[in-house]
């Protein structure tokens, strides 16, 4: 995902310009993002609880009937993993932002779209690995057979990528906006229906039998489409916040 | 433009005919000025009287409502990348994650900015900026002046020509602000550039220009 070709045929004499390649930014920004997420081990643990606390409040409220639950699990269990993902959103910007690194990342000599690409990457790991590795126990509560809970930490290892890459773009544009936690639902939601669409569907068509792979195969074009623009839009959107 | 951007008559930081606007109100405009290799500038001015948003102009973090910014004869917009590799710039916030220590923050910062973190250099900086015996502590539990001192480190660290620093003084003590100078004129002698606001006087500096903001003419 760090290959750059151009940045790492700059010599490293030149008196302009970075002297270690893209690659090394890159990999030390995410590094940077993962070591301070470890050490805030509080907030790593929210997004999972809340997964986990959102999918359980279902079988209390409506009836506990499997075949009940088994139709609607899998969309309840991707619009969890939704709301947990967007909720943990505004940690990729926001403490930057606050103390001033955003701005010192916007003044590496790399090109800002890239370093946004780590951090979303750093996200990734922070917020949305953690769901899809306790995803089956709630594939289990929800009463789903085991091809179908196989299909669905697949769909959720293929789509959540989409959600923060899209993400990135959303908290980009809002970070500079004191409370923006609603704004921020009302304008990334939108953008992840299709991830919901088809990351659901799969589940849903593996339940009676269907093919999930045309699901599994739109849910990847989703995360690649979002993989080639997102950065792009959310370095512009962190440059304009900024300014 | 001139084909030769190297050349003598244009080294250095330049602004022509800058204007930038708060709201519908302009801060100022028109304003021009050049500072050569070994120069330093002081951007005084009221509160509120644009010097963060010049910085932040120079910088190209914020937008200019007209006129150009040039270094080494380059309109900054036009150079890019080379311009963020030459820069190194102080906000008026530090700029430190408060979960990592002094140590790793300046090896984060200057691996980000596309240079190899040496150690020894590291430790030898920070130690200048007699914050040696707290490298290893997170920057959360270090005071305000101590921190400002990790953050001015990151800029001597960063070796760069041009320096824009927004209130380097905030929060530092005498041996503190003794530190600054002396790495200011270091920079200086050494043919740097810096631009920078205070409200203190900085004294011990060679060569230090005065460009004052005309402040709110309402």
């Amino acid at each position: 995902m760090a290959e750059h070709t151009t940045a790492e045929q700059v010599p490293a004499n030149r008196e302009s310009g970075p002297a270690l390649p893209l690659r090394t930014g890159m990999w030390s920004l995410l590094r940077r993002d993962l070591s301070i997420a470890l050490r805030e081990r509080g907030s790593l643990a929210q997004p999972v609880l809340f997964f986990i606390v959102v999918v359980t409040l279902f079988p209390l409220s409506v009836a506990p009937d499997p075949v009940l639950l088994r139709s609607a699990g899998p969309g309840i269990i991707w619009v969890a993993a939704l709301l947990a993902t967007m909720l943990a959103l505004d940690s990729m910007f926001r403490p930057d932002f606050d103390d001033g690194t955003l701005e010192q990342i916007a003044l590496s000599p790399h090109p800002l779209s890239m370093l946004v690409l780590a951090k979303a990457v750093a996200h990734w790991l922070v917020s949305s690995v953690p769901l899809i590795v306790v995803s089956p126990l709630l594939g289990m509560l929800m009463q789903l057979p085991g091809d179908a809970i196989s299909i669905l930490v697949l769909a959720l290892f293929l789509g959540t990528p989409a959600l923060s890459l899209v993400g990135a773009v959303g908290v980009g544009l809002t970070v500079g906006i004191r409370r923006n936690g609603m704004l921020l639902s009302l304008l990334v939601l939108p953008l992840y229906v299709p991830a919901l669409i088809f990351g659901s569907g799969a589940v849903q068509a593996s339940l009676v039998s269907l093919d999930p792979a045309p699901h599994l195969l739109l849910l990847a074009a989703f995360s690649l489409f979002s993989l080639a623009v997102c950065p792009l839009a959310a370095a512009l959107a962190v440059r304009i916040s900024l300014n | 433009m001139k084909p030769n951007h190297r050349s003598e008559l244009n080294a250095g930081l330049e602004a022509s005919e800058l204007e930038c606007l708060r709201g519908f109100q302009s801060l100022f405009e028109g304003l021009s000025f050049a500072v050569s290799p070994g120069e330093a500038l002081q951007v005084t001015g009221a509160n509120g009287s644009g010097k963060t948003s010049l910085l932040r102009i120079l910088c190209g973090l914020g937008l200019a409502e007209s006129g150009e910014v040039r270094w080494n004869g380059v309109p900054i917009a036009r150079a890019g990348a080379e311009y963020r590799a030459v820069l190194g710039y102080l906000g008026h916030r530090p700029a430190l994650k408060g979960e990592l220590t002094p140590r790793e923050n300046l090896r984060a910062h200057t691996t980000l900015h596309g240079k190899a973190a040496d150690d020894t250099r590291i430790l030898s900086v920070l130690e200048s900026f007699g914050i040696g015996r707290r490298h290893d502590r997170p920057c959360r539990t270090l005071s305000a002046g101590q921190q400002q001192r990790t953050a001015l480190a990151r800029i001597v660290l960063g070796d760069t020509p041009l320096w824009i620093l927004d209130e380097p003084a905030t929060a530092l003590d005498d041996g503190g602000i003794a530190c600054l100078e002396a790495a200011m004129d270091d920079r200086l002698a050494r043919g740097g550039v810096i631009v920078f606001t205070s409200h203190q006087s900085l004294e011990g500096i060679r060569s230090l220009g005065q460009l004052a903001l005309p402040g709110n003419r309402g």
